[in-house]
């Protein structure tokens, strides 16, 4: 029971993070009957765990940072947070993000913005930035987020802790509410390597209510390796280009040494797609959306906005003010890029490039290379409001995240030290679920690398 | 007006319900009748997080449906997500496959009213969930919707314009219907929905080949009106186009009360559905063993069967269409031969006692076949006559036994004995002197009379042939 409260105590500490939304009250009360219910022999027995709020629990409501479903509780639990309260984990709230994960910066939330922990003007990253604000404050070891185009990578560099997004289909999408289910992961941000890695583990392996869900076992946990010797890690050359922040680079390059020393050998490599990724991603993603995001109509669950006349109204009406502005440009690009006459422009040809995207990474997979080293943002943490009138600037933040999630790859952020005391985090990309061997060599970096320096 | 000099084109898309316990993509029950919304989960009300896994027995019977239409079933075809709102569509879309359906290309062998024995091309058949209900006449002012349906598995079935007529529309309609049933993969039954037909209607002159424009008319929703449905859009067109109008696409609906076609409002079918492959689904791979598997399983199909039937129990052709009409009565038959009935007998009893007790009672077949190969044995040996049989067949159809007992404790075994027969022939020559003394002057047609009174004393007993026998050897003897 002392746990159950310090665990919320710790939480409320950091309250002015707009972080958690779910209401102290409840936390409380839910952490109480949890803690007593946790199985004691779990390998996560009493660990705090938070979830994003587009993941569906039963013991909080999931409203997705939207009003179109403010007070929404799923009569159902996803099957990632049934594996962890399995494993004797407590679900220690719900994390605020951008309305339907839609969003880099965490400030598309109903719900207002979630304050970067170190620097209270500045974004957390998104769209799952409640849980990597919280686990960057130190109140939690681990919390679950979602990722369609980097949003676990993008806000654990951010905020300086380690996000990791599985391979498409190692985790159960099932209670993951869609966004665009075709690059929807479920991924986990932890303090550590090995607190991210061991929640991965248990909520990893087959479901059969997912049908994109791979039937295998969970990730084994791998050890921390002597060394790196026989790793071949690539750094591609279109992830390092002339205007990256200088700091970024410096922080990458002293990585880089540091993972050489440890005994892998380094090419450069090429992946000449690189820059169709994020037009790529921002044709595939909102079609996807524009469908998943269909069912919210007021009809069935959620609130009704205004006492509609007719239907046609209620849908109107319910969506016009259900979903903010993001939401609906995403949802109105969607639909657009797949009426009759504009799908084989736009939705059709983004497929194609993105099997060219994919076929980039198998070409230096095959050529021996086990794992690609990359910065995972262009830029440290940004300023609040600062690309909020720019979509493009913001959907560009995510430009060295998005090609994992369209060619499905396992792929993971952890902090590689600070440029006037903002994170930067260094992303390696590994092969299709090879999670263990990615893991491998963040642990060997994190054993060196000095995360917190100024780079 | 007058139909001479036209000539209708037609092509149909069935929706046809699979006869699965559970729906496509959830566990939820299929069976038809709960109470509203009591057969749902997350998965068919498309609650936030919910995802679709396919139902194996659907697809299995999808593929039996295409080969026995003699599609080519393909190794990968894919799902898609075909994209509308409507209030009792819970995604706002409904999981269908479009640019790569389960089989393509494929032929019904039908007999057509007008040209014979022909066959229809199947264009495509491919899977998809129902939607819900909406109910508008439930509430004042309020549309209420039951997601029972939604989410039960679907197939359609798209024939090419290949069809010249309402009667050759309904002709082809009602072999589907045979066929499906025969194969056990629906039970066919639009009043219920399991069966559901839209039709593409248009005209052009006897002898053109261009396609004219169509329409689409929806809304049949029984077999009685496919004809009429299609005869009245078809006299609407030509109506149009003789008095120099032009044939607008658009949907019409039929109204089976008034016997007419309206015009869906136009805001209702201006749907652009923004098909895309289904993201929550792979590709749906079917090995060439599952395929194989599936068509060494078949069973024997109507056409086939009509024809063996006609063969190998020498019966005409027609008898051979009403015993092969739907697979229950076929295997009937057959049972009833191999217990051991003359084959033309059976077939006798089967479309007459046996289906005429079938119809009054739920299609149940209710005698057994051995005890029907019986009662044509015993009949055929003399035991019973043909009328005392009937009454025999419907003892055992109402309350069981054994034919044989049941004859007998009816008392209606004829009596073969002569000894026993002479005695009643005897009886009936002392008591009608007069009648005698007539037929040994020549009227010979007594004899029917004095038959009568014999069967008569008898009580019904007496087998009519030997009694007969005995009668005219006695009267020629007393002579």
């Amino acid at each position: 029971m002392s746990d159950a409260k310090a665990i919320a105590d710790r939480l409320t500490k950091v309250r002015r993070l707009n972080a958690l939304l779910t209401p102290s009250k409840d936390l409380r009360k839910s952490l109480n009957a949890q803690a007593a219910a946790a199985r004691p022999t779990g390998v996560l027995y009493g660990m705090p765990v938070a979830v994003k709020d587009n993941i569906c629990t039963l013991e909080f409501t999931t409203s997705c940072g939207s009003r179109v479903l403010e007070g929404y509780r799923s009569p159902y639990e996803a099957t990632a947070v049934a594996k962890l309260k399995a494993a004797g984990a407590l679900i220690a709230g719900k994390t605020n993000c951008d309305e339907f994960a839609m969003g880099s910066s965490t400030e598309h939330s109903a719900y207002g913005r979630v304050i970067h922990p170190l620097d209270k003007a500045r974004v957390p990253g998104g769209s799952s930035g409640g849980s990597a604000a919280l686990v960057g404050s130190g109140a939690l070891p681990a919390a679950l987020g979602s990722e369609t185009g980097g949003s676990v990578r993008q806000p654990a560099s951010f905020c300086g802790v380690v996000g990791i997004k599985p391979t498409y289909g190692r985790v159960s999408r099932y209670g993951l509410v869609a966004f665009g289910s075709s690059l929807d992961q479920i991924g986990v941000f932890g303090r550590s390597v090995h607190d991210a890695a061991r929640v991965l583990s248990v909520i990893s392996g087959r479901d059969p209510r997912d049908s994109t869900c791979e039937d295998r076992d969970p990730l084994r946990l791998p050890t921390v390796p002597e060394s790196l010797q026989g790793f071949v890690i690539g750094l591609p050359r279109e992830y390092f280009p002339p205007e990256l922040d200088p700091a970024v680079r410096r922080a990458c390059e002293r990585a880089v040494r540091l993972l050489k020393e440890q005994g892998a050998a380094i090419r450069e490599v090429s992946l000449p797609h690189t820059a169709y990724a994020v037009p790529t991603y921002y044709v595939i993603a909102p079609a996807e959306a524009s469908s998943n995001l269909a069912r919210y109509d007021g009809v069935r669950y959620g609130p009704r906005f205004n006492g509609a006349a007719d239907v046609g109204s209620l849908y109107r009406s319910t969506r016009g003010q259900g979903f903010g502005s993001e939401v609906r440009r995403r949802i109105l690009v969607g639909t657009y890029v797949l009426s009759a006459g504009y799908y084989d422009a736009y939705y059709r040809r983004a497929q194609q490039m993105r099997a060219l995207i994919a076929q980039d990474f198998r070409n230096v997979f095959d050529r021996g290379v086990d794992l690609l080293f990359t910065p995972t943002t262009p830029t440290p943490a940004f300023k609040a409001g600062e690309k909020l009138g720019d979509p493009i600037a913001m959907y560009l933040s995510d430009i060295f995240t998005v090609t994992a999630n369209l060619a499905g790859l396992p792929a993971m952020s952890i902090p590689i030290g600070r440029v006037k005391g903002l994170p930067i985090g260094g992303q390696l990309i590994g092969q299709a679920f090879l999670e263990d061997e990615m893991i491998e060599a963040a642990y060997a970096l994190e054993r060196v690398v000095p995360a917190t320096d100024e780079a | 007006m007058t139909t001479s000099g036209w000539e209708t084109v037609i092509g149909l898309e069935t929706h046809v319900q699979l006869r699965t316990k559970s729906k496509m993509f959830c566990g939820c029950s299929t069976a038809f009748g709960a109470p509203p919304n009591t057969q749902v989960c997350p998965v068919c009300l498309g609650l936030p997080g919910a995802l679709p896994v396919p139902n194996g027995e659907a697809i299995r019977l999808a593929v039996r449906a295409a080969l026995a239409l003699g599609c080519t079933v393909h190794p990968k075809s894919v799902f898609a997500r075909k994209n509308y709102f409507y209030p009792d569509l819970p995604k706002g879309y409904q999981i269908s496959q479009h640019e790569q359906p389960l089989a393509t290309s494929g032929t019904l062998s039908f007999i057509s009213p007008e040209r014979g024995a022909m066959g229809a091309g199947i264009i495509r058949l491919h899977v998809e969930e129902d939607a819900g209900k909406s109910i508008h006449d439930r509430f004042p002012k309020a549309t209420a919707v039951d997601l029972n349906r939604s989410g039960v598995p679907l197939i359609e079935i798209v024939s090419a314009p290949d069809l010249r007529s309402p009667a050759e529309a309904r002709a082809y309609l009602l072999t589907l219907k045979q066929l499906l049933e025969y194969l056990g993969i629906s039970d066919c039954d639009m009043e219920k929905g399991s069966l559901r037909v839209d039709a593409n209607v248009s005209v052009r002159r006897a002898g053109a080949t261009e396609l004219n424009t169509r329409t689409e008319v929806k809304n049949i929703n029984s077999f009685a009106f496919v004809e009429k449905a299609l005869t009245v859009e078809r006299d609407r067109q030509i109506a149009v186009v003789e008095s120099g109008g032009a044939v607008l696409q658009q949907t019409m609906l039929y109204d089976s009360k008034e016997n007419t076609v309206r015009p869906q409002r136009t805001k209702e079918e201006s749907h652009d559905y923004r098909y895309f492959p289904e993201p929550d689904l792979p590709p749906l791979a079917l090995t060439p063993e599952f395929v194989a598997e599936q068509q060494s399983d078949l069973p024997e199909l109507p056409s086939a069967k009509r024809d063996r039937f006609a063969a190998q129990y020498a019966l005409s052709r027609e008898h051979a269409a009403v015993l092969t009409a739907s697979r229950a009565v076929a295997e009937y038959y057959e049972s009833v031969v191999h217990a051991g009935a003359e084959a033309q007998a059976a077939a006798n009893w089967v479309m007459t006692e046996a289906l005429a007790d079938a119809r009054d009672h739920q299609e149940q077949l209710r005698v057994p076949p051995p005890a029907l190969a019986q009662i044509v044995a015993l009949v055929k040996g003399g035991t019973l006559s043909h009328q005392a049989a009937k009454r025999v067949f419907a003892e055992v159809a109402a309350k069981g036994g054994d034919p044989r007992t049941v004859a007998e404790a009816l008392g209606l075994v004829q009596v073969a004995d002569t000894t026993v027969v002479a005695a009643w022939v005897s009886d009936v020559l002392g008591a009608h002197a007069t009648e005698v003394a007539r037929y040994k002057n020549g009227e010979t047609k007594l004899m029917g009379f004095l038959l009568g009174q014999v069967m008569r004393a008898s009580k019904g007993k007496a087998d009519p042939k030997l009694a007969q026998r005995v009668l005219e050897e006695k009267l020629a003897s007393a002579r």
